[in-house]
């Protein structure tokens, strides 16, 4: 009895040092990537990288253009679709509830949340680019917006659905209509979970490279002209990356800094807005 | 007086309606979106398809000289580099989750799980870089020549590690991805062991019950359809990666029995040929490709979310 007693101790002491050991594995691999990337980015960090353009092969110059470029489109992208994404998350939250039509959008918004980004691509690729004839920073703006929508969708659901139902049943008891409560009342009260869920979504939407390889393209010089194929930070990063002149790595692995400390900067924003929300402690 | 609220009240009711309206309308975008998505993809691939038939999914030959198309190297990558990131990432995740909700002392469960969870949101691109630069030449050096002097010349499983070792190649994009979905495994595994009751759990330890007992016994069955269904929803994200895999797998089309051999994934290989295609049927066959993995990476997500459907929406917002 005490002996099979013992085999079971043992097997849980191993069970859980397994346990332990996988997440030492997780963190040390992680840990090894941030590390990799701060020591080799760091280096490259200068005045230069944010006031000189790409440069071209074999020359040194800095990463202006891009971050410019990667500025321009997430804007544009978030400018076209949060909107949508906010008012598609107000229908399925206030309207349409529990309507069949509304369990068939979430399910949707679920798959194109999780659907692979180079498809987004291939499709603004189809839709835009092939019909204008050339590759340009609209087009690369659609495909993030495509990207952000199902993001904002979800977090906006869930950021109206927090709202009292007291509020609301009080608002409609003044006799306002369901778009002067939503509006006036609701908005208001969920303001920064909304905030929330755009902070998210610009930050899923600004390290994206696969949707932009064949939208935006990439262009080596200053272009504010939206109609034109302009610079970004993914696909400099990509094409720099693996080209064999040093100086090009250097600014690769400076530009994939930028890009994860702002992404970072932006999740632990967002993480801190949600932790102070009423209520939201719960939420992770 | 009166005609004054009725006309407010009009305009209230026309506010309503064109709310309302609104609002239905960006909803039924996003349905729009995934229909689009799918008849533009079609579209765009029907040229390859029409021409080569069905023995687009069966050819391993990849020739735009000759324009001869077919998909089975790239399929095959896709499949075996996920399979691989799976096989790594899962146990692995498991672990991370069980020390998350079970083990780990309060005060630094947050702080680990945070940590985590901040990982999951790298852009991809990142892990890629990493992979190119620091796994692959650590593998070359150290692991393949003793993958390839030991396990090599076992009958059986040997075929796999032989050859030179290259560093890039369908092992090393395999474990990039593991990497790269480990953090967003762990996460939703650890959240659907959230899920179970206490009273469950208490329940097992007052009949004797070890720790490891009460994971085995209680905690992983309660929450067996969550597990599968993140575990599905990481598997999505494996197969349509793009940017890790693109700088570790070496762009090569064709099927080696050794996975130390450079290979393609489908997203690789529109990634790296898609601009520099030229003619109509190079072009449609890498649509083509992207139809297969919507296709593929459809058919799992759809089967995730349905098996996820049953838990609490709010647990899995951080997916």
């Amino acid at each position: 009895m005490s002996r099979r007693r013992q085999v079971r101790k043992l097997g849980n002491a191993a069970a859980l040092c397994l346990s332990l050991l996988a997440t030492l594995i997780g963190l040390f691999c992680l840990g090894a990537i941030l590390w990799t990337l701060i020591a080799r980015g760091v280096s490259g960090i200068s005045v230069q990288l944010f006031t000189q353009m790409t440069p071209p092969p074999g020359g040194s110059g800095g990463l202006l253009n891009a971050i410019y470029g990667s500025i321009v489109m997430t804007a544009l992208g978030m400018l076209i679709g949060a909107p949508i994404g906010i008012l598609a998350g107000t229908y399925l939250a206030e309207y349409g509830r529990d309507a069949r039509l509304s369990n068939f959008i979430r399910f949707v918004n679920d798959v194109l949340l999780s659907a692979p980004s180079i498809i987004v691509g291939l499709f603004v690729y189809e839709v835009l680019v092939v019909r204008m004839g050339h590759f340009s920073a609209i087009a690369g703006a659609v495909a993030l917006a495509i990207i952000a929508i199902p993001v904002t969708v979800r977090t906006t659901e869930d950021m109206l659905r927090l709202v009292p139902q007291g509020m609301k049943d009080a608002s409609t008891a003044l006799g306002a209509y369901p778009w002067r409560t939503i509006t006036s009342i609701i908005y208001p009260a969920a303001r920064s979970g909304i905030v929330t869920g755009l902070l998210l979504a610009v930050a899923r939407v600004s390290g994206e490279t696969a949707p932009l390889l064949f939208t935006a393209l990439n262009n080596q010089f200053w272009s504010e002209n939206l109609n034109a194929p302009i610079a970004n930070l993914p696909v400099v990063i990509f094409q720099f990356a693996l080209s064999p002149y040093k100086d090009w790595q250097q600014l690769a692995w400076s530009g994939a800094l930028l890009i994860t400390l702002a992404i970072l900067l932006l999740s632990v924003i967002a993480r801190l807005i949600i932790a102070a929300l009423p209520g939201g402690t719960e939420q992770k | 007086m009166a005609v004054v609220s009725a006309k407010r009240a009009a305009r209230q009711r026309s506010g309503e309606r064109l709310f309302r309206a609104a609002t239905l309308v960006a909803a039924i975008l996003v349905l729009a979106l995934l229909g689009g998505v799918a008849v533009s993809l079609l579209q765009g691939a029907w040229p390859a398809l029409s021409h080569f038939k069905l023995a687009f999914l069966t050819r391993e030959i990849w020739n735009p000289v000759t324009a001869q198309f077919g998909a089975l190297a790239p399929i095959y990558g896709t499949l075996m580099t996920s399979l691989i990131a799976m096989l790594v990432a899962v146990p692995i995740g498991f672990g991370i989750a069980i020390f998350l909700t079970e083990l780990c002392p309060r005060p630094l469960r947050r702080p680990v799980g945070v940590a985590i969870e901040l990982l999951a949101a790298v852009p991809s691109i990142i892990f890629g870089i990493w992979g190119l630069f620091v796994l692959a030449p650590i593998l070359q050096r150290h692991v393949q020549p003793w993958l390839i002097a030991h396990i090599g010349p076992v009958p059986g499983i040997g075929v796999l590690f032989q050859g030179p070792p290259f560093g890039i190649g369908v092992l090393s994009a395999g474990l990039v991805l593991a990497i790269m979905v480990l953090p967003f495994i762990a996460a939703v595994m650890r959240d659907v062991f959230e899920t179970v009751p206490d009273v469950l759990k208490e329940s097992g330890y007052a009949l004797g019950a070890t720790t490891w007992e009460v994971i085995w016994n209680v905690v992983v069955p309660y929450s067996r359809v969550g597990m599968v269904g993140g575990i599905m929803l990481g598997l999505g994200r494996a197969l349509g990666e793009t940017m890790a895999v693109t700088f570790v797998i070496g762009n090569a089309h064709r099927i080696s029995a050794s996975l130390l051999a450079p290979g393609t994934t489908i997203s690789a290989s529109i990634a790296n040929e898609f601009t520099e295609a030229v003619g109509d049927l190079y072009t449609s066959s890498l649509v083509a490709l992207g139809v297969l993995l919507f296709l593929i990476t459809f058919t799992v997500i759809a089967a995730a979310r349905f098996m996820l459907l049953r838990l609490d929406r709010r647990a899995l917002s951080a997916v």
